[in-house]
């Protein structure tokens, strides 16, 4: 069956709330600023919220019911999205199928979480039953240790080098050198790089991304409503999600884009060299060129030569992770999501400030996430343009 | 290859002794099943009952076929190493303090990808045979080892604090009148450990086996009675900062049924076999378990040699297999509450030792000394918990682990 379009409902409102390394102030804190930004911006109150998408993983022990409560809102459609790295795009999915079926008209979607000192490992510890179970007593290295695995048998199955991770971390460097809102803000060489203490061999300390508090946001509406109020918008042009793919591979040197991706560039009626710029989620770079091969960028395997070859700046010709990403910008629990998405709005509106990339109309957008094991089980993309492309 | 254990150097007591700390304890219930396994040294996975697929990580209904029936069985130990890395940060005191870490993800052959412990000698890309070990906080895990290990391997550090090895270890061995004592000091002695102390009950009494230990070279026999709390104390006050390992082998044995017997023989056997554990498990244990992470000589474990007569009624010897059956669950709460400081309690049942007049008229087979020893020094090097020995005990414990009313109905049916 041929999949509807997206057409009528739209991306608005991008809001980045900054981020900190430790906060005591807590999710629903986090969530309220992003939120409160939102309707300020689309000049609507809290009491008239119609629908809302949340993504958290501190929120407990509430849920987003309890957060209505919390924040004084009754919306008509509620909606929460478990899936970590890839929330955004899936939330996007849901809402926009709710709006074009009349069961909401405006949907706002927010993402975000706390990180108090230790609650990190606290957040560990419960992330999933078989990591308790069959992860952590195991040197206890967190997702570090598991990304590191996955990019020792890939550096070992496609000759990649950890000078080739480092090209990806060194160019969000200067990205994010642009992005006020960034937390890290110096200059990052692949020296430097190179020569940083390792945290769970392969993987450097410029591999890893700083957990953090903050908070991520934008809002979903018709088309109409979105020009009667004079809010810049976005377009949703294709979109694909997937959950434990591959299930057999013994060890994940692809996600679960590669089982969907002609889907996505068939339902956007062109191919890679169509887009002007990537956000991949990027809490390894290894899953970066990962995205790459699985997106249809490269072959896989030749994402360390995709690298060499490729210039990831804004300026140059492949402008990825504009914002600096989770790498450099910070990982604020789900808000990671989202991070990208929201990046991507304010990109093909030409919202961006700072990281703005040049005639952009076309971003694609990818998340992966839940390493419920030894694998990210969820793996999302979405294509979004500017109101003309 | 695994460099040889160095000789511990003498404790300064000016120094902070480690408080024990230990890695991750939580688990699901299906994974708890891992350390029922590690407990008696196999390797088993759940296994569909419908379609066979192993199963892993543990789970509550199947990976292929949704079958909720899953058994725990043994499975084959051999698999590869696909990817390694070696861990050097964590959140998790226990790991912190024992930095680098490594760990790997291996394909076992018989299907699923296990993230595991790698022994010193193994390492990405080398075809291993995996075994499940339980780790400090007494729950099981994975390590990978070699195929073939070198001379020293069991000194690997990793390996090393998943067992209770004797090497380089002091010993106390409760009753050295037990039939067993003499053998097991000697299995001891050729594992490597540094000392044995043996406790002598009522010195006064002579005993021609004495002169077996007499005059050996790390081995000293000291007074000490597991009915007698003040001699528990006295040697505890002398000895308890270097007893790395306290085998209770003490025992009072009398035969007869409930029924047109004294009860002074059953308050006797309570005495020996329960409360002489409880006493010394009060005089050694608490030492023991703040010495549980104090480096190369570390308390490891209090090893009770329990009958398997603690498992099953037996009318012909009733207060005997009561009071060994309350020793029994003594050392089940023992377990619970070392459980803190990883302090280990290891069961090691027997049937009748060959030799031991109270079980003279009883028909073969019996198990000797030697046996008893071999299994108690094994299952310390292994790093088990429950440790049937010998081919009556073995038996016993399979009838009672499948069964125990059918246990109970096979035993009191059978003719007088």
């Amino acid at each position: 069956m041929t999949r509807q379009s997206y057409e009528g409902v739209v991306l608005t409102a991008p809001i980045s709330v900054p981020y900190v390394r430790y906060t005591n102030e807590t999710a629903h804190w986090w969530i309220a600023r992003a939120l409160r930004e939102a309707l300020i911006k689309i000049k609507m109150t809290p009491q008239e919220i119609d629908g809302l998408s949340v993504s958290s993983f501190t929120l407990a022990p509430d849920t987003p019911v309890g957060l209505t409560q919390h924040l004084g809102i009754s919306p008509r459609w509620l909606d929460t999205v478990p899936m970590g790295g890839a929330c955004g795009v899936a939330a996007i999915r849901r809402a926009a199928r709710a709006i074009q079926a009349g069961d909401v008209d405006v949907v706002a979607c927010v993402s975000g979480d706390t990180n108090r000192i230790d609650s990190f490992r606290n957040l560990l510890s419960a992330f999933s039953r078989f990591a308790m179970d069959a992860t952590f007593p195991y040197g206890f290295g967190g997702p570090n240790a598991s990304f590191a695995l996955l990019q020792d048998a890939y550096m070992q199955e496609f000759g990649a080098t950890r000078e080739d991770f480092g090209r990806i971390a060194v160019a969000q460097r200067v990205n994010a050198l642009s992005n006020p809102q960034a937390i890290m803000k110096n200059p990052l060489t692949l020296e430097q790089y190179m020569g940083a203490r390792m945290i769970s061999d392969p993987i450097g300390l410029f591999d890893c991304v700083m957990p953090c508090a903050g908070a991520e946001a934008f809002v979903m509406m018709r088309e109409e409503t979105a020009v009667a109020k004079g809010l810049p918008f976005a377009r949703i042009s294709s979109t694909i999600e997937r959950t434990n793919a591959f299930p057999d591979d013994p060890i994940q040197l692809r996600g679960g884009w590669a089982v969907d991706i002609d889907d996505l560039w068939a339902m956007a009626g062109h191919g890679p060299e169509a887009i002007d710029l990537l956000q991949t989620y990027d809490d390894y770079p290894v899953i970066c060129m990962m995205q790459f091969e699985d997106l249809g960028f490269c072959a896989k395997g030749e994402g360390p030569d995709f690298v060499r070859k490729h210039d990831l700046t804004n300026g140059g010709d492949f402008p990825h992770n504009t914002s600096g990403g989770q790498l450099s910008v910070g990982q604020a629990g789900a808000a990671g999501g989202y991070l990208g998405l929201v990046e991507a709005i304010r990109q093909v509106t030409g919202q961006a400030g700072g990281t703005q990339v040049e005639n952009a109309r076309r971003a694609l957008v990818s998340g992966f996430g839940v390493i419920n094991y030894d694998r990210g089980l969820c793996s999302s993309a979405a294509i979004i343009t500017g109101e003309t492309v | 290859m695994t460099s040889a254990l160095p000789f511990p150097s003498k404790k300064d007591p000016q120094k902070h002794t480690p408080v024990p700390v230990l890695p991750p304890v939580s688990r699901s219930r299906a994974s708890l099943g891992l350390g029922v396994m590690a407990a008696q040294g196999r390797f088993g996975l759940q296994v569909c009952v419908e379609c066979e697929a192993v199963q892993y990580p543990p789970r509550d209904a199947c990976l292929k076929c949704l079958s909720s029936e899953l058994n725990w069985q043994d499975v084959s130990p051999y698999g590869t190493i696909l990817a390694e890395t070696t861990i050097r940060v964590s959140p998790e005191p226990y790991f912190r303090e024992r930095m680098p870490w490594r760990m790997g993800l291996v394909k076992l052959n018989a299907g699923p990808m296990l993230n595991c412990h790698l022994h010193g000698e193994v390492g990405r890309g080398n075809n291993v045979q995996m075994a499940l070990k339980l780790d400090k906080a007494g729950q099981g895990v994975l390590i990978a080892l070699p195929l073939e290990g070198s001379e020293n391997m069991q000194d690997d550090p990793t390996l090393r604090a998943m067992s209770c090895n004797p090497k380089r270890r002091r010993i106390l061995i409760s009753d050295a009148r037990a039939p067993i004592a003499l053998a097991l000091t000697e299995a001891l002695l050729k594992a490597g450990a540094s000392h044995v102390f043996l406790g002598e009950p009522e010195a006064w009494r002579a005993w021609p086996e004495r002169k077996a230990f007499e005059g050996r070279e790390n081995v000293s026999l000291l007074p000490l009675d597991a009915t007698d709390t003040s001699s528990i104390a006295k040697l505890s006050a002398e000895i308890g900062g270097k007893v790395d390992i306290l085998i209770n082998t003490a025992s009072f044995v009398r035969s007869g049924g409930v029924l047109g017997n004294d009860t002074t023989f059953a308050r006797d056997c309570f005495d020996v076999n329960t409360l002489g554990l409880m006493r010394l498990a009060q005089g050694f244990g608490p030492g023991m378990a703040a010495r549980a992470q104090d480096g190369i000589n570390s308390a490891t474990a209090i090893v009770s040699i329990l009958s398997v007569q603690s498992l099953m009624p037996d009318k012909n010897y009733s207060a005997y297999a009561a009071s060994q059956a309350a020793a029994h669950s003594i050392t089940q709460s023992l377990r619970a509450e070392f459980r803190g400081s990883g302090l280990r309690l290891v069961n090691v049942y027997i049937g009748p030792i060959e030799g031991d007049p109270w079980f003279q008229h009883l028909p073969p087979p019996k198990v000797t000394p030697n046996a008893v020893a071999r299994a108690t020094v094994n299952s310390l090097i292994e790093g088990l918990e429950e440790v049937p020995c010998g081919d009556i005990a073995k038996d016993i414990y399979a009838r009672w682990r499948a069964d125990a009313l059918l246990l109970e109905r096979e035993i009191t049916g059978e003719a007088p």
